[in-house]
């Protein structure tokens, strides 16, 4: 390979792929082609950067500029302008709100500056498809130390000290884990891991797959080592087909090289990995569901215990860790665990990987340490509300966590503080909510998404949760009563108490967080009923405001079912026995004449 | 008709593939789902039991479990709209009605010209530029009424689906 003076890192995130990376990339290449540069100017493909609200986006090295929003055009004045003259191109750069633009921003903005970097250390750094550039980031060393230097039982010892915790959701203790599967009897034994990421709003393992799935592949090699297991799985959903396509090219590359396969670096030591599709179901992600799928049957979780620890995949012994997890396994073997321990807090030791998403400024991924407060991640990192309006709170957990109002954001985030809150840490999704959204809204949707994806196993799930949505929607369109608060309380109660496994469980939190925090709302809804934030459709009314209106028709005929009358130049009226409340009236009309009213 | 040889050959493929035999039918299925382009008729499925070794029903069950397969015809295009709150906060309410109104469909109906399957999905992962749907392979972000709107036309048009 040719020493390259130029390196363009661009972003083929999912993210950025949808915002048209290919094209700004063949743009880049054709450019380069045109003016001779292909031996001096490299463009690699990385996994996701993680600002995801910047995109498509890319890393000119060895200076570090920082460019966004590209577009081919773009990309033509970027060769043209930067690689050839030596010239930055400003209009690519980064903003900040007072209107001065950073070149380096991946060292100097606090959205890239403030996190540290351990599961994602390698995405967006790195080709994903090469595997020589993640041996060049220490990639393959931590196996190769353990399958030199250290005992099975060394390795469980070293993550039991890092006090590494399951970052799927529940934070296990992932050393002791493998310590009880390696002590459990069985023949053969599996090692799995979890890529069946589901939680709306949580998407940090897709971008770990997708940006290094090398490093997957390698701590599940040292999991199987540690544990005793000679094949390992993972099972990743059907809605991410590229992190699919990566993983299979990441699988035959390891074993090209004596990574995966027989005899393993020549230590005797062989392990094998196979990659299992799912095909859409959410309650997949929790792991006796999971075990279920993988055997190719109906993903339906069956009562723990025995664990997956005594009785996983074919009945055997099998560890199931999530990618995330994973994705922290080799920097714990190469660095020690009391590297790992300095970081985060003394119980929540290292980092996590966050999702923001919802009415943020920065979208995206951030890793940060644990024990970060609320309002760093989302004011400082995440540039708080994106709208204007206050933000009101943030859903942690998904559709099995709670929501945090803004009085608690000084509250650190660990296991322990979030659950104190009525929430949970989950995988990491952060939903972000401003003073527009309705909480009890919010906790219906959650509810709807609760019984669509319920198994249909146990009754309480099953019928519980659609009960309680039934209760929900007569509240959001107003037929709620006080007796409805009392019962949908002692429901969730129930289904928490009762339920099969994990997905029950934790369904009714976002209604019991909402209900201990918002409580006031939903006593607007049955009480008064009024939907406070607007959002309700069937507790609103469009007016409009006589003294603004000019009669300038607009309204009248973007109407979809004529609601509006009025002469030219005379004030109009909606008729609210009509109207469906579909907003296009307040869209068009460029005198701010129409609001919503409730009731 | 079903090209029964190919099914068998596609089931015989699967099986090449995979170390553990008694895993595969999900597997299996995907592909030969992809086969037929995203639908896996009855007379197929049956092969896939027969090949597999499996009950009819075992394979019924799996069919009806995941929302991804399915037994009945789909469109050329598969839209999946994310529907969860990520994605509602940010205007996909506006989203689904709008496709909803273009296409004149509900969620898990196909158009009459056979174009198109609207459905909803769990969460696609691309939270940071919600609101997000993926027509079959491809996702598309940071959407608005009316880039919909152009992508609909555009596919109903002949256009490619990027």
């Amino acid at each position: 390979m040719p020493l390259t003076a130029t390196t363009i890192l661009i972003c083929a995130g999912g993210a950025c792929i949808s915002a048209g990376e290919e094209s700004v990339k063949q743009a880049l290449e054709k450019e380069i082609e045109k003016y001779a540069l292909n031996d001096v100017v490299r463009v690699v493909e990385t996994g996701c950067m993680g600002a995801c609200s910047l995109g498509p986006l890319m890393v000119i090295y060895p200076e570090g500029v920082f460019y966004q929003k590209l577009t081919p055009q773009a990309a033509r004045k970027i060769v043209e302008e930067h690689i050839l003259k030596g010239r930055i191109v400003k209009e690519y750069l980064y903003k900040m709100p007072t209107g001065e633009v950073i070149p380096e921003a991946v060292e100097k903005l606090p959205f890239f500056a403030k996190q540290v970097k351990i599961a994602t250390r390698n995405v967006g750094y790195i080709d994903p498809l090469n595997i020589e550039e993640y041996i060049a980031r220490d990639g393959y060393f931590a196996l190769a130390k353990v399958l030199k230097n250290m005992s099975p039982e060394q390795v469980i010892e070293e993550v039991k000290a890092s006090g590494l915790r399951g970052r799927g959701g529940a934070g296990f203790p992932t050393g002791l884990k493998w310590e009880l599967t390696r002590k459990s009897k069985g023949e053969r034994k599996y090692i799995v891991c979890n890529a069946d990421e589901g939680d709306p709003g949580a998407f940090m393992d897709r971008s770990v797959l997708e940006g290094d799935p090398h490093t997957v592949l390698e701590a599940m090699t040292i999991g199987g080592y540690a544990i005793g297991a000679n094949q390992g799985y993972i099972y990743v959903r059907a809605e991410y087909p590229l992190a699919i396509e990566r993983l299979n090219a990441a699988i035959s590359q390891a074993k090209e090289y004596g990574f995966l396969g027989e005899n393993i670096m020549g230590s005797g030591f062989s392990f094998d990995i196979e990659i299992r599709i799912g095909a859409g179901a959410f309650v997949c992600g929790e792991e006796t569901a999971l075990i279920a799928s993988i055997e190719g049957r109906r993903g339906q979780p069956r009562v723990k215990p025995p664990y997956p620890a005594q009785s996983g995949v074919w009945g055997c012994p099998t560890v199931i860790n999530n990618v995330e997890t994973f994705a922290c396994i080799p920097p714990i073997i190469v660095n020690g665990a009391n590297w790992f321990r300095s970081i985060g807090t003394e119980k929540s030791p290292g980092t996590k990987v966050f999702a923001l998403a919802g009415k943020i400024t920065n979208t995206g991924l951030v890793e940060v340490p644990m024990g970060i407060t609320l309002k760093e991640l989302l004011y400082e990192i995440g540039g708080g509300s994106s709208t204007g309006k206050k933000i009101k709170a943030v859903q942690t957990g998904g559709p099995s966590g709670g929501c945090i109002p803004s009085e608690h954001f000084d509250t650190p985030v660990d296991y322990e503080s979030l659950q104190k809150l009525g929430a949970i840490m989950g995988s990491g999704g952060m939903i972000v909510m401003d003073e527009d959204d309705c909480m009890v809204d919010v906790a219906r949707f959650f509810l709807e998404f609760t019984v669509d994806e319920s198994c249909g196993k146990c009754t309480p799930c099953r019928e519980g949760t659609r009960q309680m949505l039934k209760i929900l929607d007569r509240i959001t369109s107003g037929e709620g009563t006080e007796e409805d608060l009392d019962e949908l309380e002692h429901l969730a109660n129930v289904i928490k108490d009762t339920s099969l496994c994990g997905l029950g469980q934790t369904a009714p939190n976002p209604v019991l967080s909402t209900l201990r925090y918002y409580r006031n709302e939903y006593e607007a809804h049955v009480k008064e009923k009024r939907c406070p934030s607007l959002k309700c459709k069937q507790l609103i009314r469009y007016v409009i405001d006589p003294t603004k209106c000019v009669g300038c028709t607009a309204c009248a005929r973007v109407c979809p079912v004529n609601a509006i009358s009025g002469e030219v130049r005379k004030v109009h009226q909606i008729d609210n026995e009509v109207c469906i409340r579909c907003g296009s009236c307040i869209e068009v009309c460029r005198f701010g004449a129409i609001s919503k009213v409730s009731p | 008709m079903v090209d029964r040889e190919k099914v068998h050959a596609l089931v015989r493929e699967a099986k090449s593939e995979s170390l553990e035999e008694k895993d595969i039918l999900i597997n299996t299925l995907h592909k030969v789902q992809d086969y037929f382009g995203n639908y896996i008729p009855v007379e197929a499925a049956e092969i896939v039991a027969e090949e597999l070794v499996v009950p009819k029903s075992k394979v019924y069950e799996v069919l009806t479990f995941y929302t991804m397969f399915s037994t009945k015809p789909r469109g050329k295009y598969v839209i999946r709209v994310c529907v969860n709150l990520p994605c509602h906060v940010t205007g996909g309410r506006e989203i689904v009605q709008t496709l909803k109104e273009l296409l004149g469909v509900q969620f898990g109906e196909t158009t009459k010209d056979g174009l198109f399957t609207l459905e909803t999905t769990s969460c696609l992962g691309l939270c940071g530029v919600a609101p997000v749907i993926m027509i079959n392979d491809q996702y598309y972000g940071d959407l608005t009424p009316k880039k919909v709107k152009e992508l609909i036309e555009n596919l109903r048009s002949g256009g490619d689906a990027r």
